[in-house]
């Protein structure tokens, strides 16, 4: 287990290293300079100069470039043009709420595609299976954004179920202590601010997690139909073997592999989709502060946010690697 | 028969090693376009597809305005927005801007169109070359190569397009190569693995036994037949193009003026009229549904009848 681990990381430290080379070339390379890119093309001489002086941009390029990495391997993202806070600071406050968004929408995903997957290969070419088919296919081709328009439109503007915007309403006066509000919620016995932060996760958890949910169901649905014709499977029945376990433990179980590997790569698409999602909602996580960041040119947080997903992403990916020994045995022997 | 594949399968059809031509009756492509006949999932791509082509390219013809025309502009007041049908001469209404909104959905098509095919079109020439150098040269080469890709591959595709727009700047040019940059990653992978699965094939020992140089052996015989996941991955990159172009230009990454007549522009400044006028937002969002369907149909039966697992 320690030798996967140590071989994923020799992989994963040199593309991290690669992507901060690259994202540091990125900001130098912005049109008209990175102070200028900042400031806007109507920025005067001098203000520009002060941005240059205070970010070193005016050094030599190797000399900005060991000043950044130092900066960054201490820890240092820099700070937000638009809050003046430090990076990490913004990320951390931000990053709770588009977790608990993003397990919602997993768990959305996960609950109905693969079950939905499942029948639709059982019932192969039958009813069942043309519903499905269509359902994944809207989820792939229906904009993320429109579809939290719709959400948005239908079920909170026309018939008031859920609430519109935001995190939790302003009136309630709760108690954040993890950042998790639903879960601040529960630990503070607060119940109505841990229901009413559950309420506002709902829409944008439907929208963030059809994607996901789309390529779940395909999957389930093309590994089970794979599996299910499998000479094991047919020995299995042969021998007598309860429908259900056979189900469960042979058809499931190995079925399972490429869907836990698709769910660790929907992990890029979450954050995309979140960067749209939690703007159309104003729901203020990483996502709706990214695509500020990116109306108001604030590059320090882009590059420091950018930086954080692809670690965080790589993080997933080891995890959902590690994740195949626990449900493929023949992985563990290898 | 509507087997739809997962879209990042591993199991990727790989064109079968026989001498592909396309003018014999069983050749891959050949048997592909007999199967594409008969497969509904197909026709129905291609209908969707062929009404959008026709509408972006006889839209001057078939608009009842121009793109960027103001018609309607004394018609309009902060509070009303008339809708479908409420006013004679605009049959879906007026947008916030006092443009013809049935005009303005037709010359999107246009605008669609052209952001597909240009951004599709860069991410395939990019793609194709790193992936077949990569896969030619191996070693080093390759080594160096895939990293960079890897290094891309490691943040959201669209985080990947906002970077490159910032650099490029406003406008719908940066937008297409931003796009089309986005999508190098995946077109280089596909290619290579699939050119280093057709690299062991029979055929490609037997080319080397009659002692052709390697560059013929690439080029003439493994690259032609490793095409097949590219194409189909090319016709699926025309439905994302399209969604991604509207998500950028949701981000105000679009450029140019407000009410350009484009439909990701159209959805993105229907959101504040959402409560009074949410048609704004709905018919370019239907719009963008109905075409990315359109190619991700015919891209999933183009996949569907090159599967070697597929032939009879």
């Amino acid at each position: 287990m320690l030798h996967v681990i140590g071989k994923r990381l020799a992989l994963v430290i040199p593309t991290l290293f690669g992507l901060s080379l690259l994202l540091f070339l990125w900001v130098r390379s912005l049109p008209g300079g990175p102070a200028t890119a900042m400031l806007g093309e109507r920025a005067t001489p001098e203000a520009i100069n002060q941005i240059n002086e205070a970010y070193g941009f005016n050094r030599p390029i190797l000399e900005q470039y060991v000043t950044y990495m130092g900066k960054l391997l201490s820890g240092d993202f820099g700070v937000s043009i638009e809050t003046g806070r430090p990076v990490v600071e913004e990320f951390a406050t931000r990053f709770p709420a588009t977790v608990e968004l993003s397990i919602l929408a997993l768990i959305f995903a996960i609950g109905i595609g693969i079950p939905l997957g499942y029948i639709a290969a059982k019932y192969y070419g039958k009813a069942p299976d043309h519903v499905s088919v269509v359902i994944s296919l809207i989820g792939i081709t229906v904009p993320v954004f429109f579809l939290a328009f719709i959400l948005k439109w239908v079920f909170a503007v026309q018939l008031g179920w859920f609430p519109p915007d935001g995190r939790q309403d302003a009136r309630i006066d709760a108690t954040h202590a993890t950042g998790f509000w639903v879960l601040d919620g529960l630990l503070t016995g607060e119940f109505d601010a841990a229901w009413d932060a559950f309420m506002h996760l709902v829409l944008p958890a439907i929208a963030l997690g059809t994607i996901p949910l789309a390529i779940i169901v395909r999957i389930t649905r093309a590994s089970v139909l794979e599996v299910s014709s499998a000479d094991y499977v047919r020995t299995a029945r042969a021998k007598g073997v309860q429908e259900h376990t056979v189900r469960d433990r042979f058809v499931l179980r190995n079925a399972l592999l490429p869907v836990v590997t698709t769910i660790g790569l929907q992990l890029g698409l979450l954050i995309s989709g979140a960067v749209l999602t939690e703007t159309v909602f104003a729901f203020s996580g990483i996502g709706r502060f990214l695509s500020q960041a990116i109306f108001s040119r604030d590059f320090p947080v882009l590059q420091g946010f950018i930086l954080f997903i692809a670690v965080l992403y790589a993080i997933i990916n080891l995890i959902v690697d590690l994740s195949y020994s626990i449900i493929d045995p023949r992985v563990r022997v290898q | 028969m509507s087997t739809v594949l997962p879209p990042s399968s591993a199991a990727s059809p790989v064109p079968e090693p026989s001498g592909a031509r396309a003018d014999q009756g069983s050749s891959l492509w050949g048997d592909a376009l007999r199967r594409l006949r008969r497969n509904p999932q197909a026709i129905a791509g291609t209908i969707i597809v062929s009404v959008f082509v026709l509408v972006a390219i006889f839209a001057p013809l078939l608009a009842p305005y121009g793109g960027d025309a103001l018609p309607g502009r004394g018609e309009i007041r902060p509070t009303f927005i008339p809708g479908i049908g409420v006013l004679s001469g605009y049959p879906l209404g007026l947008d916030r801007f006092g443009g013809d909104v049935l005009s303005k959905l037709i010359w999107g098509a246009r605008a669609s169109l052209i952001i597909g095919l240009v951004s599709t079109a860069l991410g395939l020439a990019g793609g194709m070359l790193i992936g077949i150098i990569s896969a030619a040269f191996g070693g080093w080469v390759d080594n160096v190569l895939m990293r960079f890709i890897d290094i891309l591959l490691s943040i959201p595709n669209l985080l990947l397009a906002v970077s490159i727009a910032a650099v490029l700047g406003q406008g719908s040019a940066a937008i297409m190569i931003a796009i089309g940059a986005s999508q190098v990653p995946i077109f280089a992978r596909l290619l290579r693995s699939s050119m280093l699965q057709q690299r062991s094939a029979d055929y490609v020992l037997s080319a080397q036994t009659l002692g052709l140089s390697r560059r013929t052996i690439t080029m003439t015989h493994v690259l032609p037949n490793s095409l097949g996941p590219v194409v189909v991955q090319g016709t699926l990159s025309l439905a994302t193009a399209v969604i991604d172009a509207a998500a950028l230009s949701f981000l105000g990454l679009g450029g140019g003026r407000p009410q350009t007549a484009e439909w990701g522009r159209m959805l993105t400044y229907a959101q504040n009229e959402l409560a009074i006028a949410p048609q704004l937002a709905f018919l370019p969002g239907i719009c963008i549904a109905i075409t990315a369907l359109g190619f991700t149909l015919f891209g999933e039966a183009l996949r569907e009848s090159l599967d070697p697992r597929g032939r009879k």
